[in-house]
């Protein structure tokens, strides 16, 4: 059996562990300990960039490692705290039914992600390639979540989480899209954030709660 | 450096807007920037005309015949809705609908809205074609919002998260189509990212990665698009956020979204050698332009009503560029042009006509005629040009992708001519009530400004009767383009 | 001939140090909540008192329910002889494969349960079907498990995992993502199978609650030792399974000189230590979780496995 190099390893694990985070995001019900885990996903995933960087020589991803660091593990996570302090909902639980379901879903997921990644898998050069595959089970489990979520907040956290993957993604197969690029989407995201920030005191304004329960008024009849 | 100014123009505006604040004649500036914006787009054009492409800041930015027609009716319709918007948002601020706050939002957003969709459709770069894409959503999604009315907050809501997801998977795409040229180009500098560097060597790409690098790009700016079954978020943002918002979105913005899914196209065509990608946009064309034509029946919103007939001409367009060739192609680009005139003058008048009656609902728009000859004229003529009664430039397009279609796709037709057959009776029988019939509303305040409908409608009459010979080959060049 | 003792030595010293993992559990926890904690040889101390009892039959008891008790004692020990301990270097050690003591456990519950059926009382029956649910979830992420253990060294059989484990472990550090999941979803299903807190509680008799226990109430006597002996001795085979798997290391591939079999043996008890200190505190932290919230827990088990096999296969260059 061929014996991996010890830096890829690392990367495997720390892809595994993204994985992981993003199952443990599809279960939890409490919002606080939803951002904590966003926050990990972000750490890993700095954590992983700065690794593709060191072995495979990419000055432009220590940058992108570092912003990372800033934005998703601190900044981002920092907001939605304060937003949920400032909303008095950050202690809430919302209610999941059917987990085990979900589970089995996102199982399914997972597969349909490997078997899409492996043709781009077997083209890419860097040496994180295998980790393709589980970038896109991030992306396509984090849009399980958008969908099976009734509140706004974890929507959001949903799309964020989705971010997270894609940025992996950019990172395993491609060592990072080219820095003005990446800007460009950190920048978006930033702001995207703060809309989403504005949005949810625009909701709660008008329909007294989180709950996208309510938002049943456009529908076709 | 002309295409420096198209961009610099409306970010300089967003950012006076933004700090004047209230100011009163904050409407004026928009209106002037966004003139300033068309004046810039027009020496573009003649330059582009006179030297042919260019290539701009390191080879960030390219202006080929493709983009540059599509920039001037941008910045054309930018202005037209400016000046449309003036006496509009007077007179729904005077209704008390809007706060001084809210009014410099949606002027600062205005702009900002114009320059995204302008940096999306100049850059040469995909990775900043989506940072531009996403721009123009997070510019736009505070404007549908802008009453602040729990529909509207939950059209919103809808637009910001269905499109943040497609246009995550189109980053998906982008990043995939990186893969694909990596190899190929290398990852030295930015040239595995631009387009024309993609574009010369996309017979050498690899065709499965290619092909998934599409199918995520279609999806994800599909979004956008309103291509279905993720048009949801189309019909609400349209009906409720504020007329020249839903004018620009539906003119603007879908066609900025159907630029890049083209580009796309040209990629995948090139690299995987096969029908398959054309194909793909045909199917889903037709699968939207029959939706929506079905949906268009059971309207009670004016706007929402056309809301979905954007959706259905979207699909005409798709399918158009799905067939590929010269002449589909042509056809498809004079769509998207009188589509994207007629679609926006149709709003102004729809937005004045509610207005006049006080509410959106179809039922309670009654006798326009009677009130307001102008707006009823102006939406009777803009519903039957959008219908494609001949002798609207519609009329030409559509008769050119039929043909087209008969020709090569003959199976497509039935499906095609009874879309086109139920979206007419679905339109026609909502608005005929709404322009002739009784009615008690009273007049409006302040005098529309009904000028830009009429300009608009002026501009499809003269495209269906006669195509200047400049914009022909024009538009013969960009479908070579296309291929 | 020697080969065969030792291989009835493996087999005796899994029953004899089953009840002193037991008790070294029950102490570790009595300790963790404040409490005196019993002796150590407890477990040792109630056997013998039940041996000495006369057993007392319900009425309407068929033999099932009489020899309940030794076939399922049989099948553990069983069980015992066949996993690899410590040393693999014995004669049954050819024939365990994992798929079969899955089966033996199965065949252990199924006794189980019928005979707790079999009087006919209200709580043997919850018991039975409360098992039975459990083990249905259980038994798939158990095999999930293993499954994942035999991809990476291409065999069902465990001795052959351990001997592939040890040797590889030689050419230097592997981190095996994969086995970190297994091993998460493999001591959810050991906390599962063995009655323990986040899905059973082996001390308390609540009826809401309980059960494994649910299932002993009719039994007494020799009977009762029995059954109490062999679920101990489970916990012993799961903890050997789960060293086989994860933590090979020490387990004698040759069993024709003493000294590596001592360290085998030392290092066996010093494992058993520390995973029962570990279970103890996992124990202690968790709060017992609802009977309908267990199949959530197992399923997530089974989706830690699986990932473990998936992330193996597309990870493996």
């Amino acid at each position: 059996m061929h014996m991996p190099s010890l830096a890829t390893q690392f990367l495997h694990v720390l892809a595994a562990g993204l994985l992981l985070i993003s199952f443990a995001m599809l279960a939890q019900r409490r919002i606080r300990r939803l951002i904590v885990l966003l926050a990990w996903q972000g750490a890993l995933l700095s954590a992983s960039t700065l690794l593709v960087a060191i072995t495979a020589h990419q000055a432009h991803l220590y940058y992108s490692a570092a912003l990372t660091l800033a934005l998703k593990v601190i900044v981002l996570p920092w907001i939605l705290m304060r937003l949920m302090k400032r909303l008095g909902i950050a202690g809430e639980v919302e209610p999941l039914v059917n987990v085990s379901t979900l589970m089995l879903v996102g199982l399914a997921l997972v597969i349909f992600a490997f078997g899409l990644a492996q043709p781009v898998s077997a083209l890419a050069t860097t040496v994180t390639r295998q980790a393709l595959g589980i970038a896109l089970a991030v992306i396509l489990l984090a849009f399980l979540m958008i969908i099976a979520r009734r509140k706004a907040v974890t929507q959001v956290i949903g799309i964020l989480a989705l971010e997270n993957g894609l940025f992996f993604a950019a990172t395993s197969a491609t060592y990072g899209m080219p820095m003005v690029v990446e800007l460009g989407i950190a920048l978006d995201l930033l702001v995207g954030v703060f809309v989403f920030g504005i949005f949810f005191f625009h909701i709660r304004e008008q329909f007294d709660s989180l709950d996208l329960h309510h938002f049943e008024s456009l529908k076709e009849e | 450096m002309e295409l420096l100014l198209v961009l610099a123009t409306p970010l300089t505006g967003a950012l006076l807007l933004a700090f004047l604040g209230a100011y009163r004649r904050a409407p004026e500036i928009n209106v002037i920037t966004s003139l300033a914006t068309l004046g810039f787009a027009v020496l573009l054009v003649l330059r582009v005309i006179r030297h042919g492409p260019m290539m701009v800041g390191d080879e960030q930015f390219f202006v080929d015949p493709f983009n540059v027609f599509l920039i001037a009716l941008t910045a054309f319709v930018g202005f037209t809705t400016a000046v449309f918007s003036r006496p509009y948002m007077r007179i729904e601020d005077e209704r008390g609908r809007l706060t001084p706050v809210r009014l410099r939002l949606y002027h600062s957003m205005y702009q900002l809205f114009m320059a995204s969709m302008l940096l999306a459709l100049s850059t040469n770069n995909m990775g900043l074609l989506w940072v531009a894409m996403e721009a123009a959503t997070l510019s736009t999604v505070l404007l549908v919002s802008l009453y602040r009315t729990r529909e509207s907050i939950e059209a919103a809501w809808k637009y910001f998260i269905l499109c943040g997801v497609g246009i995550a998977l189109a980053l998906f795409g982008t990043i995939l189509l990186y893969v694909a040229a990596e190899g190929v180009l290398g990852h030295e500098g930015m040239r595995a990212l631009l387009w024309t560097h993609l574009d010369a060597v996309k017979g050498q790409l690899e065709p499965t990665v290619v092909g998934l690098a599409f199918v995520f790009l279609l999806v994800g700016y599909g979004t956008k698009v309103g291509l279905a079954p993720l048009h949801n978020w189309l019909p609400d943002a349209h009906a409720e956020g504020p007329t020249p918002v839903s004018a620009v979105l539906s003119g603007l913005l879908l066609n900025v979204a159907m630029y890049a899914v083209v580009r796309c196209k040209v990629l995948a065509d090139g690299a995987m050698h096969s029908l398959l990608p054309g194909r793909m946009l045909m199917a889903m064309g037709l699968l939207t332009t029959l939706l929506a034509a079905f949906f268009l029946w059971r309207q009670r919103d004016i706007k929402r009503l056309f809301g979905y007939s954007s959706i259905e001409h979207m699909g005409i367009i798709t399918f158009a560029f799905g067939m590929g060739g010269p002449l589909a192609n042509f056809a498809a680009l004079l769509h998207m042009t009188v589509h994207s005139l007629t679609k926006s003058a149709i709003f102004f008048t729809a937005g004045h006509a509610s207005q006049v009656a006080g509410t959106q609902r179809i039922d309670g728009i009654r006798g326009l005629l009677a009130v307001s000859p102008t707006v009823g004229w102006g939406l009777m003529l803009g519903t039957l040009a959008i219908l494609g009664t001949p002798p609207f430039g519609v009329f030409a397009s559509e008769y050119l992708v039929l043909t087209t279609a008969m020709r090569e796709h003959p199976w497509a037709i039935p499906a095609l001519l009874i879309a086109l057959a139920v979206a007419f009776a679905g339109i026609f029988r909502h608005v005929q009530p709404m322009v002739f019939g009784d009615t008690n509303a009273k007049p409006l305040p302040h005098s529309p400004a009904l000028l830009p409908v009429f300009v608009h409608l002026a501009l499809v009459l003269m495209l269906g009767l006669y195509m200047p010979p400049a914009l022909a080959r024009w538009y013969r060049l960009a479908a070579h383009l296309i291929g | 001939m020697i080969a065969l003792l030792r291989q009835l030595a493996e087999a005796l010293l899994a029953i004899a140090l089953a009840p002193l993992l037991a008790g070294w559990v029950a102490q570790c926890r009595a300790w963790l909540q404040n409490r005196s904690a019993p002796s150590l040889l407890q477990p040792y101390r109630t056997l013998r008192k039940l041996f000495h009892k006369d057993a007392v039959l319900a009425e309407q008891a068929s033999p099932l329910f009489r020899i309940t008790p030794y076939v399922v004692f049989g099948t553990m020990m069983l069980a015992a002889a066949i996993i690899p301990s410590v040393t693999t270097d014995v004669p049954f050690a050819r024939v365990a494969d994992a798929i079969a003591l899955v089966g033996l456990f199965a065949t252990a519950r199924v006794f189980m349960a019928l005979a707790a059926m079999d009087i006919g009382t209200a709580f043997g029956t919850l018991g039975a079907r409360r098992e039975m649910m459990v083990g249905f979830l259980a038994e798939p992420a158990l095999l999930m498990v293993l499954f994942n253990a035999f991809l990476m060294y291409g065999s069902t059989a465990l001795p052959t995992v351990v001997h592939d484990a040890l040797a590889f472990d030689t050419h230097g550090l592997l981190l095996r993502p994969s086995l970190a999941f297994a091993g998460v979803a493999f001591v959810m299903v050991l906390l599962a199978e063995n009655g323990r807190i986040p899905i059973d509680n082996p001390t308390t008799h609540l009826e809401l609650t309980m059960i494994h226990e649910a299932m002993l109430l009719e039994y007494s006597a020799r009977h009762l030792a029995l059954m109490e002996w062999a679920s101990w001795l489970k916990l012993f085979n799961y903890a050997c399974i789960g060293f086989a798997l994860f933590a090979p290391w020490g387990i004698a591939l040759h069993a024709d000189t003493a000294s590596p079999l001592l360290l085998a043996l030392a290092l066996l008890v010093l494992k058993l230590t520390v995973a029962g200190a570990v279970l103890a505190v996992i124990e202690t932290v968790s709060a017992k979780l609802r009977v309908f919230r267990a199949p959530e827990f197992l399923s997530m088990a089974f989706l830690l496995a699986v990932l473990g096999i998936l992330v193996h296969l597309l990870l493996r260059s």
